[in-house]
């Protein structure tokens, strides 16, 4: 019953035994994806091209379809266009694995779902109201440690905090280890420094592992510090390239305003 | 048959036990209980009481329509009805364009009514009152051994399917990242809860099935902290309230369905004061 969690460890070894870092020959081209609801686009035609090691950040307005778009990466809403993923190495087209924080995480009040229950769901066959493994709680509180959240592994994840809920929910997105991260305002209701850690995390993670990030936010100081790539979206790409060349274009001073 | 009832008067030296009625209840009770203990705390954690409740109401439907296709076995269309409508509802739940407890609401109070109409034509719905109340003393071998096989069902189905539903349960979005397939989790489980309510409603009654599915797990949850605890809560107070129902009943010559509902009901109680009592 454990085959799978197993699995996972040999595959994250594979990955992380293959240098501790991006490698630069993963490519993921986002091709003419479009969303329409009731006959109008939601969005229209967006092409991205995203290399692993790089953090791609979408900003725009409210109801710019930001949300839509991870949500047809994710393939959770129906879209025409394509995905592809490519191995440049060897020219492969690979299977693409994709990691997932959500915007809106609630658990319910008085949920007994221990952080333990809620990463073992998705990563082991063993039903989770059984006896704990012992070594698949080692696992865990290893793949938390990354975040630094291995003490909460016992906490309900109801009673966790805005930031600590993120740090299990960011171990959970790269376990098994994706080859792309998505985040869609993951910093929603955490405080200054909760989103300086958090930040702080997803470098860690661009530096160590092998994975491409794309982030909606919607926090320019630390996009402007952290980001590699901004795209300004409205339904379409208005703009994209670094954020010092998208915040100083017309589409953005309309919206946003200057920002220093 | 026999050697089992033997083996129940040997270990249950009490009056009540020599009454063949009340053995085929009480087997009846150890299989039904832990079921829905167990069922009781993904129907509560994935806010689905209110779903419950209207496939119980849809019993009554689907024994009317059997009774005018001339289906001589009601189970049969009850169960074949059921499924229909909770896939249906599921359905247009994922559609998202009423909330779900109004569609809900209005396709149960549909189907009941109609239900309704249909066996009462010509005066005749006293034949079916039974069916609100339950009567679980007048289950017999065969049935029992059904419900065993639905036991041994929704055991395997627990085994290998616990931690998709749980994942389902606790995010959508986040489940389907982790490419597991929601649509197929979701229908899957409600037509097993249609499955269970529609076998069993005959013995526990539309009026309380839903109560006995729901309050075991809703106690249990207000004193457990992780999945575990959870299950082991639920399922000893549902045992636990079904015994004591059963005998308390039986001394009281009370109904069994709501003698059990209130034991739970008030261990429910219980849960909650020590439960907020604790968190404090």
């Amino acid at each position: 019953m454990l085959w799978t969690f197993n699995q996972d460890i040999k595959r994250n070894k594979v990955h992380e035994s293959s240098g501790n870092f991006a490698c630069g020959q993963h490519c993921l081209k986002i091709r003419d994806i479009s969303v329409k609801a009731d006959e109008e686009f939601i969005i229209d035609k967006i092409n991205l091209h995203i290399h692993c090691g790089k953090l791609t950040v979408i900003i725009g307005r409210n109801g710019a379809g930001k949300t839509t778009l991870i949500k047809a990466i994710l393939g959770e809403v129906k879209h025409s266009g394509r995905i592809e993923f490519t191995d440049l190495k060897s020219n492969a087209v690979e299977d693409l694995k994709i990691g997932y924080v959500p915007q809106n995480f609630h658990i319910e009040k008085n949920t007994p779902v221990s952080v333990y229950d809620l990463f073992a769901g998705y990563i082991s066959r063993t039903p989770v109201f059984l006896k704990k493994s012992k070594k698949l709680y080692d696992f865990i509180k290893e793949r938390l440690s990354i975040f630094d959240a291995q003490d909460l592994i016992d906490k309900r994840a109801c009673d966790l905090s805005g930031g600590e809920l993120q740090r299990v929910l960011l171990a959970i997105a790269i376990t098994p280890m994706p080859n792309l991260l998505l985040l869609d305002e993951p910093v929603s209701g955490i405080d200054k420094n909760g989103m300086e850690l958090f930040y702080n995390n997803i470098q860690k993670i661009k530096e160590n592992f092998d994975l491409a990030i794309i982030m909606v936010s919607h926090d320019f100081e630390f996009v402007k510090k952290y980001a590699d790539h901004v795209v300004l979206l409205d339904k379409t790409i208005l703009k994209e390239g670094t954020f010092e060349e998208v915040s100083g274009c017309e589409d953005f001073l309309k919206v946003f305003g200057r920002v220093e | 048959m026999n050697t089992i009832y033997n083996l129940l008067e040997t270990i249950l030296p009490f009056s009540w036990i020599e009454y063949n009625f009340m053995k085929n209840a009480l087997l009846a009770v150890v299989i039904i209980t832990p079921l829905f203990g167990i069922l009781g705390t993904m129907i509560v954690n994935n806010r689905m009481a209110f779903f419950s409740d209207a496939l119980g109401h849809s019993a009554l439907t689907g024994i009317a329509l059997g009774a005018i296709m001339g289906i001589a076995d009601t189970n049969f269309s009850m169960t074949a009805y059921a499924i229909i409508f909770a896939v249906l509802l599921n359905y247009i739940k994922n559609k998202k364009t009423l909330s779900t407890d109004t569609l809900i609401s209005v396709f149960s109070s549909f189907s009941m009514a109609l239900g309704l109409v249909i066996l009462s034509r010509g005066g005749n719905f006293s034949k079916y009152s039974s069916l609100l109340l339950g009567d679980i003393l007048s289950i017999n071998p065969m049935e029992i051994r059904l419900l065993c096989i639905i036991l041994i069902v929704t055991l395997i189905y627990w085994f290998v399917g616990f931690n998709k539903l749980h994942s389902v349960a606790i995010n959508t979005s986040l489940a389907k990242s982790k490419k597991i397939n929601i649509n197929l989790v979701e229908a899957s489980f409600c037509i097993l809860i249609a499955v269970i309510v529609m076998l069993s409603i005959k013995w526990v009654g539309i009026l309380i099935i839903n109560a006995l599915l729901t309050l075991p797990a809703a106690a249990g949850r207000n004193i457990a902290s992780n999945m575990r605890e959870y299950h082991l809560f639920s399922l000893l107070i549902s045992v636990f309230s079904g015994i004591t129902g059963l005998i308390l009943s039986f001394y009281l010559g009370t109904a069994t369905g709501p003698t059990v509902v209130i034991i739970a009901a008030l261990i429910f109680f219980i849960t909650l004061i020590i439960g907020t009592v604790k968190s404090k």
